[in-house]
């Protein structure tokens, strides 16, 4: 007999699809079956289509179902079967890429998105000329003109989602010392988007850290942690990277390692699993489990922390958008509430259909642009029907879709990191701070 | 997996331009990967590839693909949202397989005449949320709510914990507009509860797809109750259990639900939820109340008093709308929960008089100890539904026969002493075969005369519900010869 319970490195592929009892449970949280309402594109559908093709060829329709998978892990979340939807589906894109031969221009549209973004320092260079774009005007032009979108419909959605860029903040220092007695010491991942895109959370990440009694440490030769690799079934390049991290935060020696962006922290947790999957040896499998033992999303860490610094009001309505990654690929929807709740004045509420992804998904929406549009443009129109004056959300792909869907709806509403919130409360800033752009 | 292994069948093949033209071409699967995701509905154990797979979005699209079908003889089978547990959506293998899973849309709550128009795909708790606003909800709740269509609840005449008070599908639905197997509209009821004439709606209502395809449904809608208490109470056995539902009916209490498991479908709900009942219990008890808050005051202290009296050794009430959730989570979870401690497992459905309980559970107990084959049980108690779920590891050869063993012999249990094959998972291609256990040749045959009025070529959703001589060989079968009304001169038969 199976149990469901073992660690899912532990039990074959064909194993864990047995766990699947075809219930149904799944359709109604994912994000594709909402859009499209067909069995292949649910998660019972999908599933069926592995087990399917597990003995015989990868067929090109199955490839096209699974590409179609944002990967959110609404389903995990939905089973009551405790399916491994998360471990399936990594195994079938890393078998996807192993085996399937895409056609040219696919090839390299993914070729030229994983040379750019699981590399923080080539996101950096973006900016500098981004940010002359689009003082210069250009942009809405280039957005008028449909062009863009005719040419390379990836490229037009990366450009609607680049941020409005400030100048960047100072960057971080190695060591951000805690203010009074240390609690903790902390490692702190930066991420690749979330450093190039939003830096200023990253500031807000560490300061809220140390006011709360943390040593920060923020090793400056750290890479990207794999997760955006290992989420598109770039399984050799996924360990590569985290073998990489692994080495640094070991070198760190710090007690838990923080992360602020929920697509890293839900890679991060079974780092074990990316390895193993990748072939690599057992003692690499081994540091590979105790690397992911530490990690913990921010908001989880600061509510088992508890808080000491004084929190000053935000009269705000605030609206919490749960990144995928973060309920459904770590189980994290209470705490950052209870983060939330805790501040004065702030009135928080939740989103209507929380549970269907935003349709950011990693690089989903650089992929599937079209899917991506329509799933931004439901969480868009859900977010102002709460009429909150800000969305928050602790993950940059989430922040980057919602924000460009709420622009091209029209509606005004600032989109924002947990981690941003509570520094200004922890700071007592000005609430303007926070609605500006 | 290759085209070759599952082809398109001629007769089919040949309809597939005309179905491109009336669904689209992203509305018609022929691929063989595609179509085999298809191929069966919640209960897997009966497969079978479609011919082919549409997906209309109109009502004027299914009539256009239903009257194909009549024209060339080619059978349909409507389908859901595939969790149906009778295997009533199994697919035809020279047959159309008639998805509504694209027709989501809820088209009106009016919620001066309490009630809602919706299409057949709309799941079952979107009327509810869409009805909340108004203080509303739809009333029938099958466990797979979130999930499972108003069409499919309609063609099954789905239940749920909370019929014991509020009844069936039957009981809620007012209107429906149903496409015949020979391609008519037809528009029967409205908003109004009641309409004169033959009762065609409470004739559909169950009718598994034999009878057509519902493609708009009114159903009324239910004024939220003021307050709702949910208890549960832990008990030492099952006797003691069944002795609390039997006091609480006989105190002239009607809950809204009286759910009762056992002990390991305790265990699998707590491996798969954590539901968290209490260290112990060989059986709870979950009793919900609703109604006007005074009256649930009084009762709650009754039904409190006699669960006690029966021999609970610990009771709880739920404060608030979470913690009835919680409560809640571990029942409704249950039959897919049993995956974490089984690696198969048969969910049967049956029903038995209340009365006979105790004796029908000792006799459960008793099958599963000489079988060895280990059987959990979940069910309503309140109006003797059971759900037995017989476990078995369908990689150790001849368990799965002899866990169809038990899972039979407990139906004929629930014959015996004066019950049901089915409660509310239907009959589909599961029962059909079951079906002259309960009736006999004539009364099976009057359904059939039922069926042929509507459906003269055989061509909606065949063998389901009745027992064909295909399915079930001869012995079981209808009637061959002429009905003793046909011979008579008193009927005809198309």
């Amino acid at each position: 007999m199976t149990d469901p319970s073992e660690p899912t490195t532990a039990r074959s592929f064909e194993d864990l699809l047995g766990d699947c009892v075809h219930c149904g449970f799944c359709l109604p949280t994912c994000p594709t079956h909402v859009l499209w309402g067909q069995e292949m594109d649910s998660p019972r559908g999908r599933i069926h289509l592995m087990a399917q093709t597990h003995d015989d060829v990868l067929t090109e329709a199955a490839v096209g179902h699974f590409d179609n998978c944002l990967g959110c892990l609404a389903c995990v979340t939905a089973c009551p079967s405790g399916v491994a939807y998360d471990a399936l589906i990594e195994h079938t894109r890393i078998r996807v890429e192993e085996e399937h031969d895409r056609p040219l221009p696919e090839r390299a549209l993914r070729g030229a998105i994983f040379a750019l973004f699981p590399h923080r320092r080539r996101l950096r260079l973006l900016r500098g000329p981004l940010r002359a774009y689009q003082a210069s005007g250009a942009s809405s032009l280039v957005r008028r003109s449909g062009l863009l979108e005719r040419v390379s419909p990836a490229l037009a959605t990366m450009e609607r989602v680049a941020p409005p860029l400030s100048a960047r903040p100072p960057a971080l220092p190695e060591r951000v010392p805690a203010v009074g007695r240390v609690r903790a010491r902390v490692g702190m991942p930066l991420g690749c988007v979330q450093d190039a895109f939003f830096p200023e959370v990253n500031t807000a990440t560490a300061r809220v850290l140390a006011m709360e009694g943390c040593d920060v440490v923020i090793p400056r030769d750290q890479g990207c942690c794999g997760s955006l690799s290992g989420h598109a079934g770039r399984g050799a390049e996924a360990a590569g990277f985290a073998k990489a991290l692994i080495a640094c935060f070991e070198r760190a020696d710090v007690e838990r390692i923080v992360v602020n962006s929920a697509g890293c922290g839900s890679g991060m947790r079974h780092t074990d699993r990316v390895l193993a999957e990748a072939g690599e040896d057992e003692s690499w499998v081994r540091r590979g489990r105790a690397f992911a033992a530490k990690v913990v999303d921010l908001s989880e860490f600061l509510v088992e922390l508890g808080p000491v610094a004084e929190r000053h009001p935000i009269p705000l309505h605030a609206v919490y958008h749960d990144a995928c990654h973060l309920s459904h690929g770590q189980g994290v929807t209470r705490q950052p509430r209870a983060l939330l709740a805790a501040i004065p004045e702030l009135r928080v509420s939740d989103l209507p259909d929380a549970e269907i992804c935003c349709g950011s998904a990693g690089v989903y929406n650089l992929l599937k642009p079209e899917p991506a549009r329509e799933l931004g443009d439901r969480k868009a129109a859900d977010a102002a029907s709460t009429g909150a004056d800000l969305l928050v959300s602790g993950n940059p792909g989430c922040s980057l879709q919602i924000a460009s869907a709420l622009d091209r709806a029209g509606t005004p509403m600032a989109v924002t990191h947990t981690a941003r919130l509570l520094d200004a409360s922890l700071r007592g800033l000005p609430v303007e701070r926070l609605l500006r752009p | 997996m290759t085209e070759t292994a599952h082809p398109i069948p001629a007769a089919v093949a040949a309809l597939v331009p005309r179905l491109r033209r009336i669904c689209g071409g992203d509305g018609v699967l022929t691929d063989a990967s595609r179509r085999r995701v298809y191929e069966s509905d919640g209960l897997t154990r009966h497969r079978a590839v479609p011919g082919v797979v549409v997906l209309p979005t109109t009502a004027e699209q299914v009539t256009a693909v239903v009257r194909l079908c009549a024209e060339t003889g080619v059978p349909f089978v409507p389908r859901g949202a595939g969790t149906g547990l009778s295997a009533g959506a199994l697919p035809h293998p020279e047959g159309v397989l008639l998805s509504t899973s694209r027709m989501r849309r809820i088209i009106e709550v009016d919620p001066d005449n309490e009630c809602a128009v919706v299409e057949p795909g709309v799941a079952n708790l979107d009327v509810s949320r869409a009805a909340a606003p108004y203080g509303l909800y739809y009333a029938p709740d099958p466990s797979s709510q979130q999930v499972c269509s108003v069409g499919g609840n309609v063609a099954e005449n789905s239940g749920g914990a909370h019929c014991l008070k509020y009844g069936f599908t039957v009981d809620h639905v007012r209107g429906l507009d149903v496409v015949t197997p020979q391609g008519a509209l037809l528009r029967l009821g409205g908003k109004a509860p009641d309409a004169p004439g033959h009762d065609l709606i409470g004739a559909f209502v169950g009718s598994e797809g034999t009878l057509g395809i519902a493609t708009r449904i009114t159903v009324g809608l239910t004024r939220l109750p003021e307050r709702t208490v949910t208890l549960l109470s832990a008990f030492t056995s099952m006797d003691a259990g069944g002795r609390a539902v039997s006091a609480i009916i006989a105190a002239g209490v009607l809950p809204s639900a009286i759910e009762m498991m056992d002990a390991l479908a305790i265990e699998a709900a707590e491996a798969a939820v954590a539901c968290d009942y209490p260290a112990g219990a060989a059986c709870v008890l979950i009793v919900e109340l609703d109604g006007p808050a005074v009256e649930v005051e009084a009762e709650l202290a009754e039904v409190v008093r006699l669960c006690a009296s029966a021999g609970a050794f610990e009771t709880r009430t739920a404060a608030d709308a979470d913690e009835r959730a919680r409560i809640w989570k571990g029942r409704k979870s249950a039959f897919a929960a049993v995956g974490r401690i089984s690696p198969a497992y048969i969910v049967q459905d049956g029903v038995v008089p209340r009365t006979a309980l105790p004796e029908v559970l000792r006799r459960i107990t008793e099958l599963s100890a000489e079988s060895g084959i280990r059987v959990a049980n979940v069910f309503h108690a309140g109006d003797g539904n059971l759900h037995p779920l017989v476990l078995f590891d369908d990689a150790e050869p001849g368990a799965a026969e002899r866990a169809e063993e038990v899972s039979g012999a407990i139906l004929d249990l629930c014959v015996e002493h004066g019950g049901s094959i089915t409660g509310e998972h239907g009959v589909g291609v599961d029962k059909a075969c079951k079906m002259p256990r309960m009736y006999s040749p004539d009364d099976l045959e009057t359904f059939d005369l039922f069926r042929r009025a509507l459906d003269p070529r055989g061509i909606a959703n065949p063998d389901k519900l009745l027992p064909t001589p295909r399915l079930c060989g001869e012995v079981p079968g209808v009637r061959r010869g002429a009905h003793p009304l046909v011979e008579s001169g008193e009927a005809e038969q198309f």
